[in-house]
Formats: C-alpha cells, sequence, structure tokens
C-alpha cells in the first residue's frame, strides 16, 4: 500500500497550479467565458503542458499515464474552475478509443488528441433518457456498409468546442434494452449534423445535437456493434471519476476561502471565525472534503478492478461527493453571508460548478441506487 | 378548537377566489414572482387591490386594514398562492407600514399610508451595510443635523428592487457617542434627493435584484423621521419580527410542491417510468410535505396569538427558519426532478429564447442558487437562532 504520488505526477500538478495563477485566475477566466475562442489558447498550452497527453499510450503520442494522472490533472481544474472539455475528450473520447478503436482510428485521433487539435465531445445523454445509459432511442441503420444516423441528444458537454463527437445509438433492440447500442464517431461537420450551443448553469457551454439523416461508413463504429453499453458503462465511470477529484479541488477552494472569509470578516466587534456555531460548521466542511479526497482516490484505483467492484466504488464516490458538495457549497455560501450569493465571490462559483457536477452522469439518488442494486445483486 | 372552516369562512373563500378570477390581470397569470419583471407588473395587482381596499389584509382598520381574522387572512394567502399572483411587494405594506402607523405621527400616517395601500409609492429597504449585516446594529451611515434638515451619509446595501424605488426607510446613526442601538434613528429618504445613488449588484444566478445604495451629502427634512430621534432601533427591531413573520411562506410552499409534482409526472425516471412513481422521490415529497404541514400549523397558532392582539415576537424566528429551509429543501428537489435540463442556463440569452429542454426546466437552476439567499436575509438563521436561544428559551 503507497499513497505516494510520483515526482511526475508531483511536477504535472505543480505545472497545472502554476498555469492557473498566471493564466487563468479569476478575472481571465471571467473575460475568457465571454468570448468563443479563448479556450483555443488555453487547449494548446495543455497540449505543451503535456496534460492531453498525461493518459494516452505512448505509441500514439501518449505519456503513458493513467487515472492517478487524471486524477492530479482534475483536482487542480477544479480549483482553477477550468471549463475545457478535458474529460469528455482525453478521458471519454480518448478512453474509448484506448478500450476498442481499430488501429487506424487510434492512429488518426490519439496522436491529434495529444498534441491538441482533436477535441471530442460525447453524444450520449437525450431528452428522455435522463442518465439511464441503456435507454438509446438514437438509432443507427445499416446502409449498404455503412450506417445512417438519426435521433438528438442531449446537454453534450463540450459540444461548442468539439471537431468529432462519440455517438451512442441503437444499432438494434428496444430504447432500453442493454443490447443493440453502438459507438460512433462523427465529424460534427458532416452533412445532417446541426447543433444548438447554449451556456449552462456553471458558465460552462454545452450543446443539443441533432441527426438527422447522417450517413457515416463502416470505420465510423468504434468497437463491436450492438455492444457497446459495458464499455459506455466503463467510460462514464471513469469520467465520473475525472469529476470527482474535480469537484475535489472545488471543495477543498470552498472550504480554503470560507476560513479565509470568517477570519477577516467582523460583526459585533469580532471575527466571525471566533463564534463557535461557525467553526463547527467549518469543521463538517472540512471534514466532507476529506472524505471526498478518500473515496475519489478509492474509485480511482479501482477503475481496473472487475466490472461490479470498479462500479460500486465510483458509485460510492458519486454519492459522497454529490453529498459533500452540496453541503459544502451550501455552507460556504451561507457563511459568506450576502456577499456568498453575489456574482463576484469566487466561492459561488464553486458552488454552482460542483452542483452541475452533481446532476452529470447521475446524481446522488441515481447512483445510491445503482450501489445498492450492485450489493443486492452480490449478496443474492 | 378545530380545524374546519364555518360556511360564512367557505362563503369568503368563494368571494376571494371569484374576485381574483375575475381581477387578477390576464397577461401576468402563471408568471411567478420574478425579479425581471418591470416595475408596472409588480405593481398591477397592489394597484387592483388597492382600489379594492385589500392591498394591505393585516394593517388595524383605521389605517385602511380589512378588519379580517386570521382565518380569513389565511384563506387570502392560499387563495392568492393557488392563482399564483404577483403579491404586493413586503417593503411597503408589510415593513414600513406598520411603522409609520405604530411609531409615525398623524401628519406622517396622512402622507405616507395612502401611497403605500394604492401601491403608488414604490419602498424599499436601507439597512444592512457592508460592515454590518447580521450586526445590524454596528451601522455607520451619519446623518448629521442642520436645521430643518439632516445630512445623510454613508452606503447601504442589499436593498432589494431598490432599482424602482421611489422611497426608501433608513436607519442612520445620529449619535456618534451613544452606545450601539441607541444613536440610531429611523429615515423616510425620498429617493430622487440628491446625492442618492443606486448601483445593481450582480448575484450568482445572473440577476440584478439588490443594490448598494450611496448617501452622499443627501438632505432629508426633519420631519421625515419617525418616531424620536436616537430611538429607531425600537422601529427596526419591531420591523424585523414584522418582516420574520411573513416570510415563512407557507402558502407560496403548498403551491410549489404542487408544481413540483407536476413536473415529477412529466418526468421519467431512470427506471422508465414516471419520476413521481419512484419510491426514494415519493420518500422526499412524503418528508418535505410532512415538514410543511407542521409548520403551517404552527404558522396559524401564531397568527391566532396575533389576532388575539400580541404582535409577532421572538418566536416568529421559528417560521422564519423553518419556512426558509423548507423553501430551500424545495428548490433542491425541484433541481433534481429535472435531472440533466437543469443544467442549460438560458436566461443570459435574453427571455425570448426558448428552452433547451422542457419549459419547466427553465427557472429552476436559477431559482435553487438564488434562494440561497433565504436563510441570509431578514435576519440570517443564525441569528435568529441566537433570537430563539435568548428570547423565548432564555439561554
Amino acid at each position: 500500500m503507497n499513497f505516494d504520488y510520483t515526482d511526475e505526477q508531483n511536477m504535472l500538478r505543480d505545472s497545472i497550479a502554476k498555469w492557473a495563477q498566471g493564466q487563468y485566475d479569476f478575472d481571465k477566466r471571467r473575460e475568457a467565458l465571454k468570448s468563443d475562442d479563448a479556450w483555443k489558447k488555453n487547449w494548446a498550452t495543455f497540449a505543451e503542458l503535456g496534460l492531453l497527453a498525461a493518459p494516452l499510450p505512448e505509441d500514439f503520442g501518449g505519456l503513458g499515464g493513467g487515472p492517478i494522472d487524471v486524477g492530479v490533472v482534475m483536482e487542480e481544474f477544479g480549483k482553477a474552475l477550468v471549463v475545457e472539455p478535458y474529460v469528455a475528450t482525453v478521458v471519454i473520447g480518448a478512453g474509448a478509443l484506448r478500450e476498442a478503436g481499430s488501429a487506424a482510428q487510434k492512429d488518426e485521433h490519439l496522436t491529434a488528441i495529444a498534441g491538441g487539435e482533436r477535441v471530442i465531445a460525447f453524444a450520449q445523454a437525450e431528452p428522455k433518457s435522463r442518465w439511464a445509459l441503456n435507454d438509446v432511442s438514437t438509432t443507427a441503420k445499416k446502409d449498404g456498409a455503412g450506417y445512417v444516423l438519426s435521433g438528438q441528444k442531449a446537454v453534450v458537454f463540450g459540444g461548442p468546442q468539439a471537431d468529432t463527437l462519440l455517438v451512442s445509438a441503437r444499432t438494434g433492440g428496444g430504447q432500453r434494452d442493454a443490447k443493440g447500442i453502438s459507438l460512433f464517431l462523427v465529424p460534427k461537420n458532416a452533412k445532417g449534423v446541426t447543433t444548438r450551443d447554449y451556456p449552462t448553469m456553471d458558465g460552462t457551454r454545452a450543446s443539443e445535437v441533432y441527426f438527422e439523416n447522417v450517413s457515416v461508413g463502416a470505420d465510423a463504429l468504434v468497437g463491436a456493434a450492438d455492444g457497446a453499453l459495458p464499455l459506455i458503462e466503463k467510460l462514464v465511470d471513469e469520467a465520473n471519476t475525472a469529476h470527482c477529484h474535480e469537484a475535489v479541488g472545488c471543495l477543498r477552494m470552498m472550504t480554503d476561502l470560507t476560513r479565509e472569509y470568517a477570519k477577516t470578516r467582523k460583526q459585533f466587534g469580532r471575527a466571525i471565525a471566533e463564534f463557535q456555531v461557525l467553526q463547527h460548521r467549518m469543521v463538517d466542511m472540512f471534514m466532507a472534503t476529506e472524505e471526498s479526497v478518500s473515496i475519489a482516490l478509492l474509485a480511482t484505483l479501482k477503475l481496473d478492478a472487475s466490472d461490479a467492484e470498479r462500479a460500486k466504488a465510483v458509485a460510492a464516490a458519486k454519492v459522497s461527493i454529490g453529498r459533500a458538495g452540496r453541503f459544502v457549497g451550501q455552507a460556504a455560501v451561507q457563511t459568506h453571508g450576502g456577499m456568498g450569493v453575489t456574482e463576484e465571490m469566487r466561492v459561488g462559483h464553486y458552488f454552482k460548478r460542483v452542483t452541475m457536477l452533481d446532476s452529470t452522469y447521475g446524481n446522488v439518488d441515481y447512483h445510491l441506487k445503482r450501489y445498492a442494486a450492485l450489493t443486492a445483486k452480490a449478496a443474492a | 378548537m378545530n380545524l374546519d372552516f364555518s360556511p360564512e369562512e367557505i362563503a369568503f373563500r368563494e368571494e376571494v377566489r371569484a374576485f381574483i378570477d375575475a381581477n387578477y390581470p390576464k397577461h401576468l397569470k402563471g408568471v411567478g414572482l420574478r425579479e425581471d419583471l418591470s416595475k408596472e407588473d409588480f405593481l398591477a395587482w397592489h394597484k387592483i387591490l388597492g382600489k379594492k381596499g385589500w392591498s394591505a389584509p393585516a394593517w388595524p382598520v383605521e389605517y385602511g386594514g380589512t378588519g379580517w381574522t386570521a382565518t380569513q387572512r389565511y384563506i387570502w394567502l392560499e387563495e392568492n398562492a393557488r392563482a399564483e399572483t404577483i403579491p404586493p411587494l413586503p417593503f411597503g405594506v408589510s415593513m414600513v407600514g406598520p411603522v409609520i402607523y405604530t411609531f409615525g405621527t398623524p401628519e406622517q400616517k396622512q402622507r405616507y399610508l395612502p401611497g403605500i395601500l394604492s401601491g403608488e409609492v414604490w419602498w424599499c429597504q436601507g439597512y444592512s451595510e457592508p460592515g454590518a449585516g447580521s450586526d445590524l446594529a454596528s451601522l455607520k451611515t451619519k446623518a448629521v443635523r442642520e436645521g430643518d434638515y439632516y445630512i445623510v451619509n454613508g452606503q447601504k446595501t442589499w436593498t432589494t428592487l431598490g432599482q424602482h424605488a421611489d422611497w426608501g426607510f433608513f436607519l442612520v446613526r445620529t449619535d456618534p457617542n451613544a452606545k450601539q442601538q441607541e444613536g440610531i434613528s429611523f429615515l423616510l429618504i425620498d429617493m430622487k434627493s440628491p446625492g442618492v445613488s443606486v448601483r445593481p449588484i450582480k448575484l450568482l444566478d445572473g440577476g440584478y435584484e439588490v443594490n448598494d445604495v450611496f448617501l452622499e451629502d443627501v438632505k432629508v427634512p426633519v420631519d421625515q423621521r419617525i418616531y424620536e430621534e436616537n430611538k429607531g432601533w425600537t422601529c427596526a427591531k419591531f420591523l424585523l419580527a414584522h418582516e420574520r413573520a411573513g416570510i415563512a411562506g407557507v402558502a407560496r410552499s403548498k403551491r410549489n410542491v404542487e408544481r413540483l409534482k407536476t413536473i415529477a409526472k412529466a418526468e421519467i425516471g431512470d427506471d422508465g417510468k414516471p419520476l413521481i412513481e419512484s419510491d426514494d422521490f415519493q420518500m422526499k415529497l412524503a418528508q418535505l410535505e410532512i415538514d410543511l404541514s407542521a409548520l403551517e400549523m404552527t404558522e396559524l397558532r401564531v397568527l391566532a396569538r396575533e389576532s388575539a392582539g400580541k404582535g409577532p415576537g421572538p418566536e416568529s424566528s421559528l417560521l422564519k427558519i423553518k419556512g426558509t429551509e423548507i423553501q430551500q429543501r424545495l428548490t433542491e428537489l425541484t433541481l433534481e426532478a429535472i435531472g440533466n435540463y437543469a443544467q442549460p442556463y438560458t436566461r443570459e440569452l435574453g427571455g425570448n429564447e426558448f428552452a433547451v429542454g422542457p419549459e419547466y426546466s427553465r427557472a429552476p437552476g436559477p431559482i435553487y442558487f438564488n434562494w440561497r439567499k433565504a436563510s441570509i436575509y431578514g435576519g440570517s438563521n443564525e441569528i435568529q437562532r441566537n433570537i430563539i436561544a435568548k428570547m423565548v428559551l432564555g439561554l
């Protein structure tokens, strides 16, 4: 057993922190959110710093790292409230290729991802699917050697920035069948693809993506036809784990910012940090944050375990961190008083981000039920 | 003791319901209370009620109240919540109005009360300051007497909807040497006075509803002071007790529970069935309804005591704490019910932009963030607990 980070991982963390401090502070980030193109410069920096290459295989321009490296990146991203579509591209997009891509697909996309020239968004959720990964209505009908895709995808993170879409679509079975789901890589500029881009609650952007008789070749299929659900579950578990580390970064910041604020804000002739009721609340925030660090690591270290073990650990992390995010976020805002609900204080933006993360790929209730079902299945 | 409405009360309910139905402006039906409504929209129902004589049911009859019993007032609130009316704003009717008829001179009552009742005059509150929030009595805005005027200098903050206000009621320090609570006076200030400026504060949900108010050498006639000089804290405490009594918002929460049920019927859960059929959602909803029932009974008990002649006392802090906690849980549960379509945030794109998900998915995200204010404003819930500890439990 060993909880140490490698020298390389520590350097990775430091390089992101340094970049964020200089180039991605609160005001610069706020400016960047108003522009459609500011992310491109940041993305190029991610490539230079090796963040995009970190978890990719060495044969394709990667650095051969894994989920721990991703966790390091994501925690720092959480602290800096980075909005660029890292998880969609590097964790999910590259993950799908790593697990199931053909040699040609890996060649075409992985090197480009590492170099910052390819941005992938995961077009998975649908207007009526909520978080159920098996609920897929978008169809991919066989057409000669290729396929024709039709349907609508909902709240696609990174949709506005992406050039390529990883799309789940039904090649067989009914709307909620586990079998019959396939994954496709589709250029966003393919004929018949349209998007509606919009801001999300945390200041990032997402898209509704519409497929209207979009023709793709057989080489667009990633992995075997009809059998993509286990892979999708694994990719989403990896994405959730990455987001859990991001949430940990947000929690650390909210806890620290609240403590600092309470030490300087004076009411009734003394710092409000001296009031015991607020001290205990801040202790609870600290404890929730530490527990979140632990359970995020548990999920990370179980990503390579059996499907069931992995699923339970990730569900556990989503439940704990979803709750921690709500508690710490609300407590942080409350302790800041009126200032906490203003746009100018950083603390509220972390609160918005953790709220967004909780409702991404399944909220607390979803994962609690998932965990319970997995436990019941193992006991049966 | 019983909970049944008498035949007279049922008849009253029918009368009220018919009046709302016939008179509430059609274009404001189902709009809900939103800070981005126009001034005219905010005041539309208030003005109609003013003409009818129903804009301030809780006031004594001699000043323009309706003389309704506590039960009738309860019915009135219920029916308004049911119809989702935009209620008269609290700043005039619930806050400064009672201060003026309780502490004002006959001339002041005559001068200010009619505008409050009719909805012609929009009031705002100048209490908090950047350095005086929970510790309100530490306020620093200064009023220096010069002949028949006070010269007022300072900054107020969190002034809700001050951008529309015609008049404001302000707490100012008239004796810098007195002990904190003792050197404060209660002033009414015309917001058009030279030296008054209002600057909006952008909130977490992207909306503008609160403001900083800057006062720079503002000349305020002495006859705009309510009650004695340096005794303004008495008015302030009286007003805060009134504010927190109305803050529980039980009727509106009941309406929002119904709205949540409608959403949960339309939403499909992860098991493919309507969310309303999901066990864990049902449990959360049930718990919320149970807590709301307990709060409602508590509010009715407080109302009954009030109509027996006692004003709202420190126990109204309970209503504020529990009421706002329930409101906040409701915003949480609504957010959960909507799932990932709570994430798109189209309000900053302008009101004409169609919702990304179902129409009902548009508001709950902003409301969830915005409503964190409820446990902070009107005296934070921590302060309310202090009030109960000290004033009720004698700790």
